[in-house]
């Protein structure tokens, strides 16, 4: 059995193996479904959570392998409590389909930790790991450099 | 906030048992309305859905005391359509968006729609003639008699601007009404304000203590509607309805759906979609953990484990014999297959003006074209959840198709459209793909192995890939004469294997003679040349098709403008002023000019530097777009674009600019790297590292002109897609001067 802190909380992990990534346990066992599956390969960002605030893949990230604090995009903010790249997401109504949206969110939020004021090429590298197929790059890099801007005003 | 991720699932649950308790009880003291306006052979689907005191005064308004729930019925794939649909019926209405609840509804024919058969009109879209709008009323009464509810073909909106804005008409006049009983007044004194009737003297009735009376009150047969001089709410940019669920992980999708008790499958298929599978070997996954069940169906065999790594990891351990596919087993033998089709007869002739054969003499230029297969990859793979328990049967799923769901289930579990109940979810992208049943079809078998029990079928991204309906391989040939700088002949033949042919095929209906779609957007392009044929060619069907982004247009768009390049540039002449000099249009040379005007055309460029233009019209709208690129050390970079669109009339301008961003990326993700591959009949690319996507660090700065030129409102989910890649390829010549015949364009160049 793993036990993890997630979002604050202490949660035992019961039906999973300890080899199971750690997106699915937080999807299936844990019902934390705001992290998405979307390749199992880490190559399209959608799992993207923190493990002690770095932007790690949970699709390939084995559950028991797991030391530090996971926060997911339920534990970053929610719909009355929002963090300021959730808001700057919704001032600058990025999303379409919106599956994508929830690692783009995590991957700008750990971003902004470490650079709180990134250039257009720091976010290029940040969120290139960060697939949207339905093309909303124009938006989510406006939105950045707003959340950027909201983080920095307090 | 742990919690907040179990407050969430357990919603799910409140909402199931909700909809078992209304099923069980049928209509429960809610108020059922009269004849529908519309005098649709449907009733209201709503009317059995209802709990105490709510009242469903249209199908797409529904009254509680909670408050108003508009019923959007088509698919939201992220292209905004519950935002805008919305929108429609609260401004008749007189609610505020943000006051009221948005639901997709139950799956219904009452539903139809009736915009999605235009295209198939023999008539462009620039034809306003008698006759072809008597022919496009004639194809809407065939859509009603269909009862397909469907999202596609860019269809919602011109499917919806009436009707929606008629059924918050008439909810809004019944309320008045009803107002006017209690009240003892004549109704003509009475007004609306943001969700409540009023009276001259002050005194306010809210929509939710009428709404039960309301529904007493005979509809108005034809409700005037607001001009657009009065609209509060549309051709304004609005807020999108989903976005705070999905910028906060709180959005449903299908993949969501959880409840105690499920099941969690994946399944092991063979190398293409719904390819026979005629014996398997399970007795390594039956011992793996987790595993509760091993499900045998007619294109897979399933596992149902304890959570969906177990299953996925368990299907890795099955076995499978499948049946051969009866189609080349390789790339190189379909493309022979596909350019023989061009020695057949034509599937359809759409153009001929003029004399192509007679004035098709001397220096002519002849040209190849040719395109892969392309995957849809939506972000979110295929998924549903089904919970079949006492002969009831509900399914959560992303789907463009809901009625046809009601079909399958009869046919698949016998189980009647009175039991079926879909809930469309919102959806990961579709771009075409949910349209299909496969995925759906087995999620339903499964559940029939464990009644009782919810099962959640997902798909590994490698299953997406490999059996997915694809954009078909197509080719293209022109023959063109230009003299004196103007084009002066073109013959244009296409050769798409046909799409219409292959999913009609997987839903059980034939369409009898040409496809539309193998020259859709190439024979009705506004351009006045002279001497002017297109033909269609049909090869064989070599892997499933479907529609995907655009459908035709995505190729075609690439054939015809990279060769009106071709053109303009034998002729000597700038490539923008060529296409302006042949079109026939207004609108179409209205968006070809601004779009010019934006991108600053024949400006002066530093040598690393260039432009491509190119034009497409579909689904009704023209739009022309700009793409500069650079190089650099590394590559071609894409740097900037432009793009003009014509929707006729602009409901929700911020929505129209991300649709046309979103398009034109998703064209160029496809002109830059999309490419499926067959090897040994089974597609190569399996994942995100073979078959990649535009990313953050190449997605240009995206500028875009909304032209409203008012004669039709048309939709804008697809038509940013077509012009994408010939603009590209065509920037990419004016660059290098090397012209790339065949995508994608990383097979010829570098890409940063």
């Amino acid at each position: 059995m793993v036990e993890l802190v997630i979002n604050g909380q202490k949660r035992k992990v019961t039906e999973a193996t300890e080899d199971t990534p750690l997106l699915w346990v937080l999807r299936d066992e844990l019902g934390l479904t705001g992290t998405k599956f979307g390749c199992g390969i880490a190559m399209c960002g959608a799992c993207t959570v923190h493990i002690d605030g770095q932007a790690v893949r949970s699709c390939s990230y084995p559950v028991g392998h797991v030391e530090g604090e996971v926060t997911t995009i339920e534990g970053l903010g929610n719909p009355a409590a929002l963090h300021a790249v959730q808001k700057a997401w919704i001032d600058g109504q990025v999303a379409q389909c919106g599956y994508c949206q929830s690692g783009q969110i995590m991957t700008a939020a750990a971003l902004l930790d470490e650079v709180p004021n990134p250039t257009d090429l720091q976010v290029d590298q940040a969120m290139s790991g960060n697939l949207c197929r339905c093309g909303t790059y124009p938006r989510i890099r406006a939105a950045v450099h707003a959340a950027a801007k909201l983080m920095a005003e307090g | 906030m742990a919690r907040y991720g179990q407050q969430k699932a357990s919603t799910i649950g409140t909402i199931a048992r909700r909809t078992f308790l209304i099923g069980s009880t049928a209509v429960a003291g809610g108020a059922a309305f009269g004849v529908w306006i519309y005098k649709t052979p449907y009733g209201n689907p709503l009317e059995t859905g209802l709990s105490e005191g709510e009242a469903a005064l249209t199908p797409y308004v529904k009254i509680d005391q909670d408050g108003v729930t508009i019923i959007t019925p088509r698919a939201e794939m992220g292209q905004g359509i519950h935002t805008t649909l919305a929108a429609l019926v609260a401004e008749e209405l007189d609610v505020n968006l943000e006051d009221v609840r948005v639901e997709h509804g139950p799956a219904s024919k009452a539903y139809f729609n009736d915009g999605i058969t235009e295209e198939a009109v023999p008539f462009a879209a620039t034809d306003h003639s008698e006759k072809a709008e008597r022919m496009r009323g004639v194809v809407k009464k065939v859509g009603k008699i269909l009862g397909m509810q469907i999202t596609g073909g860019s269809s919602s909106i011109p499917d919806g601007y009436i009707k929606m804005r008629t059924a918050g008409a008439a909810a809004r006049a019944a309320l008045i009404g009803a107002a006017a009983k209690q009240w003892g007044v004549d109704a003509a004194t009475l007004s609306t304000d943001n969700g409540a009737v009023v009276s001259p003297d002050g005194k306010r009735l809210d929509y939710t203590q009428l709404a039960v009376a309301a529904a007493d009150i005979k509809l108005p047969k034809a409700p005037k509607l607001k001009p657009r001089s009065e609209w509060k709410i549309l051709g304004k940019t609005m807020p999108r309805v989903d976005m705070v669920g999905k910028s906060t992980g709180t959005a449903q999708f299908s993949i969501d759906v959880r409840f105690a008790d499920m099941l969690y499958a994946a399944v092991k298929m063979g190398p293409y979609m719904l390819c026979p599978i005629i014996g398997h070997d399970a007795s390594k996954a039956e011992a793996m953990p987790g595993v509760k069940k091993i499900v045998p169906l007619s294109d897979g065999v399933a596992v149902l484990a304890t959570n969906t790594w177990n299953a996925m990891q368990a299907v890795k351990a099955i076995e499978i014999e499948y049946d051969t596919p009866n189609y080349p087993a390789d790339t190189e033998g379909q493309i022979a297959a596909t350019a023989a089709s061009f020695d057949a007869e034509p599937d359809g002739e759409n153009r001929n003006d003029g004399n192509v054969d007679e004035a098709l003499d001397g220096n002519i230029l002849e040209r190849e074209y040719y395109v892969p297969y392309l995957a849809h990859a939506t972000m979110e793979p295929m998924n549903a959840a089904v919970l079949l328990k006492d002969g009831r049967l509900d399914i959560w799923v992303g789907t463009q198709l809901p009625t046809q769901i009601i079909k399958e289930a009869k046919k698949h579990l016998g189980i009647g459209p009175d039991h079926v109940h879909v809930h469309t979810t919102l959806m990961g992208g579709a771009f075409g793909r949910r349209a299909e049943m496969d995925y759906i079809i087995q999620a339903l078998r499964i559940a029939k192995s464990v009644e009782g029990t919810p099962i959640k079928l997902t798909w590994s991204r490698e299953d997406d890939m490999r059996h997915d309906a694809y954009r078909p391989m197509a080719m293209a040939r022109f023959a063109a004469k230009v003299e004196n700088g103007k084009a002066v002949a073109l013959d244009a033949k296409y050769a798409t294997p046909s799409i219409l042919t292959s999913q009609m095929g997987r839903i059980g209906t034939s369409i009898p003679g040409s496809d539309a779609t193998i020259v859709q957007s190439a024979w009705d392009q506004p351009y006045g040349i002279p001497n002017y044929r297109v033909r269609g060619y049909r090869p064989e069907i070599m892997l499933p098709l479907g529609s995907w982004r655009s459908v035709g247009a995505s190729q075609n768009a690439f054939f015809q403008e990279s060769m009106m390049d071709e053109m303009a540039h034998e002729a000597r002449v700038d490539p923008y002023k060529f296409r302006m000099d042949l079109m026939t249009d207004e609108a179409s040379k209205a968006v070809l000019a601004r779009v010019a005007t934006m991108a600053k055309w024949g400006s002066f460029l530093p040598k690393n530097r260039a432009r491509g233009i190119a034009f497409c019209l579909s689904f009704g709208v023209p739009v022309a777009e700009v793409i500069e690129i650079v190089q650099t050390e590394n590559g071609i970079k894409i740097d900037k674009a432009w793009a003009a669109v014509d929707v006729g009339i602009a409901l929700d301008p911020g929505n129209i600019e991300a649709q046309v961003q979103g398009g034109l990326n998703f064209g160029l993700a496809a002109a830059m790297t999309g490419e499926i591959t067959v090897k040994d009949g089974a597609v190569e690319q399996g994942n995100f590292h073979d078959y990649d996507s535009i990313r953050m660090y190449q997605a240009p700065s995206i500028e875009v002109a909304i032209l409203e030129s008012g004669k039709k409102i048309r939709g804008i989910g697809e038509p940013g897609t077509p012009p994408a890649a010939p603009a590209l390829a065509n920037a990419i010549f004016a660059l290098t001067g090397q012209r790339i015949r065949s995508l994608p364009l990383r097979n010829a160049v570098d890409f940063v």
